[in-house]
């Protein structure tokens, strides 16, 4: 037993979750000249392998237990105190294999229609860079993953977009990384003082977090200038302008990625970092937080109602859905965490979907405006039928699987935060509306001349819509094996959280 | 008593300055047999400057490795000092020579107007490089002050044919004249109060009983002037109106050079003199350097945007690093705090990191924008430059993610020593600034990415990279990932950085 654990270990599966991609991304960016009709086949062969591994690394994962799994630790920079340290618990699990899961599909399933080569080589270094964000547990490690990010994302976003793509790009480059030079200095600061404590120089994360005390006011203003950070990723209002421009100019291969995964890292930092290291002064911000999140879940909902771009529709939406994700988190009880935990799954399969679709009908009606789109429902039955699945997860309907986090965290939140569960309730009825209101003018009624040619979905595109249906039903309905690997971390955060905050 | 016989000169350590003496000899050389013999074949002249840098290089790395072993000393009678600091300096400085020698080759090749003389003040300033960084006396300092300053004046002017060479040559003469007397004044009151213009001599004259009254206002306006002196020299904001003009008129590989040498040169004396002469004042001046700072990194990076010309985005960038470097000579400032020592490490680190990073940057700029006219160095020369030689550009792409600090570069690592001096002795606000005005600056980096990746270029044409300045850019740019990815590399080698010499 003992012999085969250890045979397990030692194939560093994380460390080849970040590296295999890494990888990838320079083969075929060298493959480009020489033998450019391989360059898809090296993405797919690096994106599947790395989603074969997080297949199996779900799978070997031990359930029921709240540690780190899987941890490799390689000192780096000796001085610094820095090591390549990773390690996943059921926090990260689910976003890792999101992570490992995505990237193959977006790679078969959409065509970047110009520049192959440097499209798969940037769309693998993000890959590379999203995983080493999930995945580290050194604080240097983890800021170097969550800045190296900006590069292929730029680089996305500004090259196979659409018209205002520049603007969009620059605009999401120096938010992010605007917020981020705040965390560097929260980082350097957190680790000087931890030194005192500590009595060495470590940028490890559960080190800083179990063994290092800090004063209330030290411990505030740190845990301000990671939440900026994070506050700008994830993105909570007011700091969410640059997300509409980005979402809507990126390529859709780039948007799906963007709200499946991006935008993920500042609600998973603000679980892993933010009110880890710094319970207390979480508790102490918690009500500021909570008010941004409410107002993000009401104004997300408002400002989606009223768009007329479909994906700029979308883009909103997401503003109300992380503004949930980030009630649950800063509720601070078990289930709502929980649920925030699953949330992040489920908006990053139903608004990827929900970006592939509107990516394919921009495809086929080169418009996304809804005013110009009607009646599909009637040419494309089945591609109705799918976004109506994809759309009703999103809405959070019961039996789909975007209702297991909303329903999590809106009791997990009633009991900690009722005033502002209430208020946030009142954008699930929004989300419907808005969704609901959109397929109604783009789908229903008679199709005119230029919707009547709306193509139904090939069968690539349907095998594609059909593996988020597929998550999207088994969350839903059996959400079981899902939870037995985030509870028990997530207990055992909350301990922590409550161990420190008494 | 004034018998001359008597006169004993100080016992000289000969080995111990073998790199000035090999950079003075290949000096020499290029002049002499240079102006004596015919037109030496292409690329010899900038092939013998290379060559003497590599031998000053392995000199500083045998000596390096006499410190480490045997501890920091003064030489000559303690007018020049022998330690790690001063060896990383000349060593950066040592091979920004080398980088910009073999860039400078094919830059003048194109026009024909290949010449021993350039070469030959490449190596006479390099001389007076590192001459400042080694010295230990204020007096030794302005020799070397000049003997740099007067090399880069006939740099700048040095393209004849360009009027805008010769006006930045005339711009930088007139305004670097002013800084010098500035500095030599300052040198002088500071010598009335103290009696001495030793480094080390100046500390102790300031610290023990019967030292200088607290606030005496000679000696501050000595020290205040000898920091006006060198902020023109480093272009510390308000003092760094000349840079864009001499940085844009002067031939981009003199550019290079004087972003690379200059910078290095002047910032680890200005480290050298306050932090081993002033400290006992570091209240007085602790408070200036940081209001220099903030000042520096604030306009550095705001007028960067409004720029057209690549190489004014580039000279206002080089003033933005400026800024960031003082901070780490502010975390110096508070030295009851323990770990103002990592002050003095960042600003070694980041000088020999930058010195590599400006160069490869300007070299790309050389190859691409093929002369200094204003044209050809806007920044529609990079427009598509991504698109026809995606190497090319990739390779501009590092070093332009590496100045803005993208982790993975040795920009990062450079920024990250700073900060983290800054942040080890309280001073939050000023790291705050900067990583603010860092993220201002990327705003820049990022118009040139856009140019190069995101526009089409007026010409589908291929830029030719001949095969030296590949060399030297190549060089670079290996250094930057190298240090990028393993930056222990260098962290390991400066660890005792802090020990300078004082006896």
């Amino acid at each position: 037993m003992i012999a085969a654990s250890s045979e397990v270990l030692s194939f560093p599966i994380l460390s080849a979750l970040v590296v295999l991609p890494l990888l990838g991304s320079i083969i075929v960016a060298m493959l480009g000249k020489s033998r450019p009709e391989w360059v898809k086949l090296g993405a797919l062969v690096s994106s599947v392998t790395t989603g074969a591994l997080s297949l199996w690394l779900l799978a070997a994962f031990k359930s029921g237990e709240a540690g780190f799994q899987f941890v490799s630790q390689h000192l780096w920079i000796s001085q610094w105190g820095i090591s390549w340290h990773l390690g996943v618990d059921g926090i990260s699990l689910f976003l890792v294999v999101l992570t490992g899961i995505l990237f193959p599909l977006v790679i078969v399933g959409i065509d970047p229609h110009h520049n192959e080569t440097s499209y798969f080589a940037w769309m693998l270094l993000l890959q590379a860079g999203v995983m080493g964000s999930f995945l580290a547990l050194d604080l240097f490690l983890f800021f170097v993953m969550f800045e190296i990010v900006l590069v292929p994302m730029y680089f996305l976003i500004g090259g196979w977009g659409y018209d205002q793509r520049v603007y969009a790009a620059t605009k999401f480059f120096l938010y992010t990384m605007a917020g981020s030079a705040f965390m560097l200095v929260g980082i350097i600061a957190t680790v000087a003082l931890a030194q005192r404590d500590l009595g060495v120089i470590t940028f490890d994360v559960v080190k800083i977090a179990e063994g290092a005390s800090f004063s209330t006011n030290a411990a505030r203003w740190l845990f301000v200038s990671f939440a900026i950070a994070f506050a700008v990723k994830v993105p909570l209002f007011p700091f969410h302008t640059w997300l509409p421009d980005a979402h809507t100019q990126a390529p859709t291969g780039g948007s799906v990625i963007l709200a499946g995964v991006l935008l993920k890292m500042g609600t998973y930092g603000f679980l892993r970092f933010g009110v880890y290291l710094f319970p207390q002064a979480a508790m102490w911000a918690r009500p500021v937080l909570l008010t941004l999140a409410v107002i993000g879940v009401i104004y997300g909902a408002i400002a989606a109602t009223m768009q007329s771009d479909l994906k700029r529709l979308v883009a909103y939406s997401s503003v109300a859905h992380l503004g949930f994700i980030v009630l649950g988190t800063f509720a601070l009880s078990s289930q709502a965490v929980t649920g925030a935990v699953i949330q992040m799954v489920n908006h990053g399969v139903s608004t990827g979907a929900l970006f592939l679709l509107v990516g394919m009908i921009y495809e086929r009606r080169h418009t996304r405006e809804i005013a110009e789109l009607r009646g599909i429902q009637h040419v494309a039955p089945i591609f109705a039928g799918v976004f109506t699945v994809v759309m009703l997860s999103s809405i959070g309907l019961p039996g789909l699987n975007g209702f297991v986090g909303e329903f999590l965290i809106l009791i997990g939140s009633f009991e900690s935060a009722r005033w502002w569960t209430i208020v946030a309730t009142v954008g699930v009825v929004l989300s419907s509306l808005y969704l609901l209101w959109a397929y109604q003018r783009v789908f229903h009624g008679e199709p005119d001349e230029a919707n009547s040619s709306f193509k139904e979905l090939n069968a690539k595109e349907g095998l594609l819509m059909a593996v988020f249906v597929a998550i999207i039903l088994f969350t839903g309905i059996y959400p079981k094996p899902m939870l037995e690997r985030i509870e028990p971390s997530v207990n055992s955060f909350i301990e922590h959280v409550e161990g420190r905050t008494k | 008593m004034n018998d001359l016989s008597a006169f004993a000169g100080p016992s000289i350590d000969w080995f111990s300055i073998s790199p000035v003496l090999t950079l003075l000899a290949g000096a020499l050389l290029l002049l002499l047999v240079g102006s004596l013999t015919n037109e030496w074949p292409k690329h010899w002249y900038s092939l013998t400057a290379a060559a003497t840098s590599i031998v000053a290089i392995t000199l500083s790395v045998v000596l390096w490795r006499d410190v480490s072993n045997d501890g920091a000393r003064l030489l000559i009678g303690g007018s020049l000092t022998l330690d790690h600091f001063a060896l990383l300096g000349s060593i950066a400085v040592c091979v920004a020579v080398l980088l910009v020698s073999l860039i400078t080759s094919d830059y003048l090749s194109r026009d024909g107007s290949n010449s021993p003389e350039i070469y030959a003040l490449y190596l006479t300033a390099a001389i007076g490089a590192v001459v400042m960084i080694s010295s230990n006396d204020l007096v030794v300092l302005f020799l070397g002050l000049e003997t740099l300053s007067l090399s880069l004046y006939l740099l700048a002017a040095s393209n004849r044919q360009e009027s805008a060479s010769q006006e930045a040559g005339l711009k930088y003469f007139i305004l670097g004249g002013f800084a010098s007397a500035f500095f030599l004044y300052g040198v002088a009151l500071t010598y009335g109060v103290t009696g001495t213009t030793r480094l080390v001599d100046l500390n102790t004259a300031l610290t023990s009983y019967i030292s200088v009254p607290r606030n005496d206002v000679i000696l501050l306006i000595g020290i205040g002037m000898i920091l006006v002196g060198f902020a023109f020299k480093v272009s510390l904001a308000p003092f760094q109106m000349w840079t864009p003009d001499v940085y844009q008129g002067a031939p981009t590989p003199v550019t290079a050079f004087m972003a690379s040498v200059g910078k290095v040169a002047a910032l680890v004396a200005l480290m050298r003199v306050f932090v081993v002469a002033f400290p006992s004042r570091s209240d007085d001046w602790g408070v200036v350097v940081l209001v220099l700072s903030a000042a520096t990194l604030v306009v550095g990076s705001v007028v960067a945007i409004v720029q057209t010309n690549i190489k004014r985005m580039l000279a206002y960038s080089s003033i933005s690093h400026a800024g960031f470097i003082l901070v780490g000579l502010e975390a110096a400032s508070h030295r009851d705090s323990a770990n103002a020592g990592d002050g003095l490490v960042a600003v070694g680190v980041y000088v020999a990191l930058y010195a590599a990073l400006v160069v490869g940057t300007f070299g790309v700029v050389t190859v691409v924008a093929r002369n200094s006219s204003s044209e050809a160095n806007s920044l529609d020369a990079f427009k598509g430059l991504a698109k026809n030689q995606p190497i090319l550009g990739l390779v501009m792409t590092v070093f332009l993610l590496a100045q803005a600090g993208m982790p993975l570069t040795s920009g990062f690592v450079a920024k990250f020593g700073v900060i983290q001096s800054a942040v080890a002795v309280g001073s939050y606000q000023l790291a705050v600034i900067a990583m603010v005005c860092a993220v201002i600056a990327a705003f820049v980096y990022l118009r040139i990415m856009v140019s190069m990746w995101l526009s089409d270029g007026a010409t589908t044409e291929k830029v030719s990279v001949p095969m030296l300045s590949r060399i030297a850019i190549g060089l670079a740019v290996a250094f930057t990932l190298l240090i990028g990815f393993l930056p222990s590399l260098i962290l390991d080698l400066t660890s005792n950085l802090a020990e300078l010499a004082t006896k």
